[in-house]
């Protein structure tokens, strides 16, 4: 029953083992102890979507859940899951349609996208709509996020991935 | 904002768990979708946190002689995904897709939006249109709360000090029983304005209502009328809706009939 716990964790397939207070969120402890700053802060309770992650395969805010109760979870983050490869689709969608401005709910979008796709590889722009309901973009107006995960949910049928 | 300091204990058996939450100063953590918010905002600060992810005991659906018991740990996602809860309860399988987003759904119990008994939240109208039964464990054992029992007040429910909920029990729906779940929010997955879990069998309705009071409520007067037209007359008997940031209590009142009119014919 201590304010700080040792905790280990799978972090995009590397195993970190550190001593973490109680108090202190995912999220922070992804951009703060490992430098993974590709998860983004935003509102901290839960609303703008910006700091999802993906634990034990899924999405989850990050900054609603502590660090230590990731202890034996596997993390894997807007780096790991780009790095793999498993994003790709939805990246080159998100360029191509130009869905993103500043940038900072893109991370947090393209995990929300591709837990959508994953569940369900032919949604309707509603469906899209409802999943990516909890992820904010204060930039494009959503238009061209729902067009690019459209798009994607095409070319990943004829490329055949994820 | 960040939460203040707080000690952390995750027990792994429930006696264990009832020892630790008795505790002054103590908090249960289940999904902490709810919890974690209200710390990172210093809204709350505990001294222990007591997290009661490790009691397995406490996840899961069963379906069993006509009643569906559903663990207090068991997750929005779990139950969106069960099919148990598609067959013998669509009520609740037509909720909680309402239930805020995705990424909370996974996070997010059952047992713990039961224990907060947030007034605009879906499962206290659920349990209080399909008459469910609460169970709640302390040291000297369990003993099941039905569900207009349950909800005291803003925030408040029947649980005492040192008292875990531990699950929620349902009578599964019958053939000839209908159900209707309908609430209005600006954004999908936002706190309702209003909202309604009907349901109809054997001659009576339950009509519950959130977001119209200080708690889920049930609309005993609307239920009984013959009629759409007197059900909704009736209403104004059975709720005066507190305003809240965007709308009066009337628009509230008004809100609550539309919805009362869209769930009726599935009645």
């Amino acid at each position: 029953m201590d304010e700080a716990i040792d905790t280990t964790l799978t972090v995009n397939g590397a195993q970190v083992t550190r001593r973490i207070p109680a108090r202190m969120n995912l999220v922070d402890f992804l951009r703060d102890e490992l430098g993974l700053t590709g998860s983004h802060v935003g509102c901290e309770h839960g609303v703008c979507g910006a700091c999802t992650v993906r634990v034990d395969g899924e999405i989850v805010r990050g900054c609603l859940m502590l660090a230590v109760q990731a202890n034996g979870c596997k993390v894997e983050t807007i780096e790991g899951l780009s790095d793999s490869g498993e994003l790709a689709a939805l990246q080159k969608a998100f360029h191509e349609r130009n869905a993103l401005q500043c940038g900072f709910c893109t991370p947090g979008m393209l995990l929300a996208a591709r837990d959508l796709l994953k569940h369900n590889p032919k949604p309707d722009r509603e469906q899209i709509r409802a999943h990516i309901s909890g992820n904010y973009c204060r930039c494009t107006g959503y238009q061209a996020i729902v067009d690019a995960i459209e798009d994607a949910t095409r070319t990943e049928v004829v490329d055949g991935q994820g | 904002m960040k939460a203040a300091s707080f000690a952390y204990a995750k027990p792994r058996a429930l006696a264990e768990a009832l020892e630790l939450i008795a505790r002054p100063g103590a908090k249960v953590l289940a999904g902490g979708q709810s919890l974690i918010p209200s710390l990172n905002m210093r809204l709350s600060s505990p001294e222990l946190l007591v997290d009661i992810n490790g009691l397995d005991e406490l996840k899961g659906i069963r379906f069993d002689k006509d009643v569906v018991r559903i663990g207090a740990l068991t997750t929005h996602a779990d139950i969106e995904r069960s099919d148990v809860v598609k067959k013998h309860l669509p009520l609740l399988a037509e909720a909680v897709p309402h239930i805020a987003h995705p990424a909370i759904r996974n996070r997010g119990t059952i047992g713990g939006s039961l224990a907060l008994a947030d007034p605009a939240a879906e499962y206290p109208a659920c349990v209080l249109a399909l008459d469910a039964t609460i169970v709640a464990t302390g040291k000297e054992g369990s003993r099941k709360i039905k569900a207009p029992e349950f909800f005291k007040s803003l925030f408040e429910t029947d649980l005492k000090p040192g008292e875990l909920l531990t699950a929620v029990e349902f009578k599964a729906q019958k053939k000839d029983e209908r159900s209707a779940f309908v609430e209005l929010a600006r954004r999908h997955g936002d706190y309702a304005i209003v909202g309604l879990a009907a349901f109809a069998g054997n001659g009576t309705k339950r009509l519950a209502y959130f977001g119209a009071a200080d708690r889920a409520v049930l609309a005993p007067n609307a239920a009984k009328a013959k009629d759409l037209e007197s059900a909704k007359a009736a209403l104004a008997k059975d709720l005066q809706p507190p305003a809240d940031l965007y709308h009066s209590s009337e628009t509230k009142l008004h809100l609550a009939r539309v919805l009362l009119e869209r769930a009726w014919t599935k009645l």
